[in-house]
């Protein structure tokens, strides 16, 4: 193998610094010539390709071009890639989430690496300006989800997670609508997995259903129950082994079970999605020699509920 | 010629002379004075800092400062905060406890922040330090109220407790009577952060009563307000206190009673708790105000007219932190009542709806700035921004030393023009000299970076996200910023270019954190090679970096500097770029 070239990449030429009184009328067409690609760098390693960049002129955003663009971006980010979360669509909490690639939050269900060609994508689906706009995003993406909740970003806006919490659970008596709004924002459970050496925390609010929330279960825990979760973070992850992991679940060894507001554990799947997400406290995969019993206390238990 | 004569003090007399030296910063200047000065210092040095957990490793510290007696240790990025960090990515502090254990048994303080606490490690603690007394954990998890009986069990002379934001598995409220009825020391407390389930109030009122020397008790929201009144009547003595649940039945002896409790509190600075105000029960707290320097109701779902009333009867407050609720209104009022104000922090109060539900803009950030000349530290949810307004800011407070905004909407361009925010937040670093913490937010492109690199010369943390248009942004800031310590990156267009040319700087900051920009993984192996002092870590949840092509975009990346090589204890979405013995070089 030949030995990699280095490059200079400090050819990144410096533009003197414009001062800041006259800035009006700094749109993006006059913006610094200094275009990257002009200067042809390259990564040079062996054997790959550097990243052919978007021009990124189209999507820094100048109002007038930026809703039609917006909207095309969005839609094609939809129809290229596979099934995504919010296709559910059980109103509220579904909106599904920005940064259609990934949202760090496991929706593994669609493979991206087809589509990625190891951009991030210059995707920019809102700033909002605009208030109707948003609603045309939203509608355009196939959203049934009403209008009043923004698509939720993953750590966006940076709320800590206690905060959220607090905020959700008790929301402000004078705001009516409050509970729809904070409390949709987001409900973070932890998972935890019988045998596995750390626990896990999902967002419920971004699953349409049981189905979503079963298989970005299975992806997130997968790891464990082939063994190779140990220190040295060697995983041998391949198709074979997740479809085991999904067999473990659908069928007798593994259960998904919930804790809920009473402090009671539950089988998972028992009760209507909304009820669910509304009295889950955790979640934990379990044993299914441990799980005896669980069952037939659930609908019970909800039709008692008011 | 004429030689200076090199005196050579006694080492007691240096040491007693080091021993007015605390700073972490001045310490290591001083033992890179010369080879005596560094082993004299590296024995008395008594608090050791440690900024990430992976830097170092426990033994390196050990060895080097034999005798400490206080050690603070940060672990996860920053990011970890808003759950950008996945479960499992590491900063366990249970090897450093292990370490510590065996060789440092007079072991008095620990702090912690950000890291991963299990049980088992707070037994250690209280099995092994006769000595210890204060346990500071911020912001930790992965411990039970298990962990703390063990700790109020056997630590004889502990003095602080304090769990701010930490998750906590609330097993049973009754780990505070694990505290021995001999046990006295205690001075401070902070529970806040602890479930519904209840504390024992019982054993509670009985510690309070018992210590007398508590200056600082923050009870968690299960505490009722009218329980309160017979705690605070046991601490007359309290300087810091942090209220339950903020309602009760409108009672007139109820309210008496506490007010009459809160009365009798003279020493009060700090008050903090206020879940769940009922606004009727705010006026007991009235004959405080005027001695309170620090208000924490950011949790207090009050209106404006009332927080207006609040902050009026406060003219010493230096430090506010509050919910959108006060408004422009409200921090108007605040600009006039509070000359002293130094640190101002508005969160909000519906931050995932699209309407605003308050009158909150920059109007209000506005205010505060040109009222309050002492205002030097700001943390600002708002929907809407100007570069009028920023630039207005910048001129009124250039003492600014932390500077945090967020407007709510990514990339929210300048309402008034449409502009970017480009010219805003570069007068906030032209004109703030001594800016040290900038969070950037709105529609901005490489044009920002541009300023920041030229000005913002002390600036030591950045954070930004949906921001920039190019590499040229990345280098900007790279290149320019010489105080740089954190830089921590979301969702910019940030790539291989600008951080391969930096390379060498990252070596000079505690760490860097990219996610979904647009790294490569063939550059972070490349990275990886050209430094071999830093870690880099891609966190990839989609599965081996390796099983895609080598242009493809890592999803997160996190690099930092250390002494100690790679780490052991990563989980399988965690891979260290080591060097690539397929890559041959020479």
């Amino acid at each position: 193998m030949s030995k990699p070239v280095e490059h200079d990449y400090i050819g990144l030429s410096e533009q003197p610094l414009p001062s800041m009184e006259k800035r009006s009328g700094d749109t993006n067409a006059e913006k610094s010539g200094l275009r990257l690609k002009d200067t042809e760098l390259r990564l040079g390693l062996p054997g790959s390709e550097s990243p052919e960049r978007e021009d990124r002129d189209q999507n820094v955003l100048s109002l007038k071009s930026f809703v039609s663009g917006a909207k095309r971006g969005f839609s094609d980010a939809l129809d290229g890639g596979g099934k995504w979360v919010f296709a559910g669509g059980s109103g509220g909490g579904s909106e599904g989430l920005f940064s259609p690639r990934r949202g760090g939050n496991n929706n593994e269900g669609n493979d991206l690496s087809g589509s990625d060609s190891g951009l991030k994508d210059g995707v920019a689906p809102k700033p909002l300006v605009v208030q109707e706009k948003k609603s045309q995003v939203a509608a355009g993406n196939g959203n049934t989800a009403p209008a009043s909740n923004r698509a939720q970003v993953v750590g966006w806006p940076p709320i800590r997670s206690f905060r959220k919490n607090t905020m959700a659970s008790h929301p402000p008596k004078n705001d009516d609508n409050a509970e729809a709004k904070f409390g949709s924002g987001c409900l973070y459970v932890k998972v935890s997995m019988d045998g596995a050496p750390y626990l896990r925390k999902v967002d419920l609010k971004i699953y349409g259903g049981y189905k979503e929330l079963s298989s970005a279960l299975e992806k997130m825990f997968s790891c464990f129950t082939i063994g190779q979760c140990g220190s040295h973070g060697v995983s041998s992850r391949d198709g074979l082994s997740e479809s085991r992991l999904k067999d473990l679940l659908h069928g007798s060894e593994y259960v998904l079970t919930y804790e809920d507001k009473d402090g009671d554990w539950m089988l998972v799947g028992d009760v209507p999605w909304e009820m669910f997400t509304n009295c889950c406290k955790r979640l934990r995969i379990m044993k299914s020699t441990e799980a005896i019993g669980l069952a037939p206390r659930a609908m019970e238990k909800c039709k008692n509920r008011t | 010629m004429h030689k200076k004569m090199a005196f050579s003090f006694p080492d007691e007399v240096l040491e007693h002379v080091f021993s007015f030296i605390q700073s972490d910063k001045d310490r290591n200047s001083v033992s890179l004075v010369c080879k005596s000065w560094y082993e004299i210092e590296r024995w008395c040095r008594r608090k050791v800092f440690v900024g990430n957990c992976y830097a170092v490793s426990p033994r390196m510290v050990i060895k080097r400062f034999p005798e400490f007696r206080s050690i603070e240790l940060k672990g996860k990025p920053h990011f970890a905060d808003f759950n950008l960090v996945p479960d499992g990515w590491g900063g366990y502090v249970f090897p450093w406890i292990v370490e510590m254990a065996g060789a440092v048994p007079w072991l008095e303080e620990i702090k912690l922040k950000r890291m991963v606490v299990t049980d088992e490690s707070l037994e250690l603690i209280a099995k092994s330090f006769k000595n210890f007394k204060v346990l500071i954990l911020s912001s930790c998890e992965g411990f039970s109220t298990d962990g703390l009986a063990a700790i109020a069990a056997s630590c004889k002379n502990l003095k602080e407790l304090d769990l701010r934001d930490c998750e906590v598995d609330d097993l049973s409220g009754h780990w505070l009577s694990h505290f021995p009825d001999t046990y006295t020391s205690l001075v401070a407390l902070n529970i806040s952060c602890l479930g519904s389930d209840e504390v024992s109030l019982s054993a509670l009122e009985r510690l309070v009563g018992r210590c007398t020397s508590l200056k600082t008790l923050r009870l968690n929201r299960a505490v009722p307000l009218d329980k309160v009144a017979n705690i605070l009547r046991r601490a007359p003595q309290l300087v810091e206190f942090g209220t339950g649940t903020y309602a009760a039945e409108l009672r007139p002896d109820v309210y008496s009673d506490f007010a009459g409790a809160f009365s009798s509190c003279k020493e009060l600075k700090s008050l903090s708790g206020f879940w769940d105000v009922v606004p009727d029960y705010l006026p007991a707290i009235y004959p405080v105000c005027s001695k309170l320097t620090s208000l924490n109701l950011s949790y207090a779902t009050i209106q404006s007219p009332e927080l207006i009333k609040l902050v009026s009867h406060c003219p010493n407050l230096q430090r506010l932190l509050v919910l959108d609720y006060i408004e422009d209104s409200g921090l108007e009022a605040l600009a006039s009542s509070c000359k002293d104000l130094q640190e101002l922090r508005v969160f909000p109060s519906d931050p995932f709806g699209v309407e605003p539900n308050v009158s909150l803009t920059e109007q209000g950030l506005v205010a505060v700035s040109s009222g309050c000349p002492k205002l030097q530290s700001v943390l600002y949810f708002c929907r809407r921004m100007s570069n009028e307004a920023l630039v207005t800011v910048a001129k009124n407070c250039p003492n600014f030393t932390r500077f945090r905004l967020c407007i709510i909407e990514p990339r929210t361009a300048d309402y008034l023009t449409l502009e970017p925010l480009d010219v805003g937040f570069g007068a906030i670093v032209q004109y703030c000299k001594d800016l040290q913490r900038l969070s950037l937010s709105g529609l901005l492109t490489d044009r920002v970076f541009e300023y920041i690199g030229t000005y913002a010369k002390k600036l030591e943390m950045l954070s930004v996200a949906f921001a920039g248009d190019s590499d040229l942004g990345l280098h900007h800031v790279l290149s320019g910023c010489e105080s740089l310590r954190k830089l921590e990156i979301r969702d910019c267009p940030f790539g291989d270019k600008a951080l391969l040319a930096n390379a060498a700087k990252l070596e000079t900051m505690r760490s860097l954190w990219m996610s979904s920009c647009a790294v490569s993984f063939g550059a972070c192996k490349l990275l990886a090679q050209k430094m071999p002092r830093l870690n880099v870590e891609v966190i990839d949840e989609r599965g081996p970096p390796d099983s895609r092509p080598e242009s493809c975009s890592v999803d997160k990346l996190y690099i930092y500097r250390t002494v100690a090589g790679s780490r052991f204890d990563m989980p399988p979405f965690v891979w260290t770029m080591e060097d690539d013995p397929s890559l041959q070089l020479s």
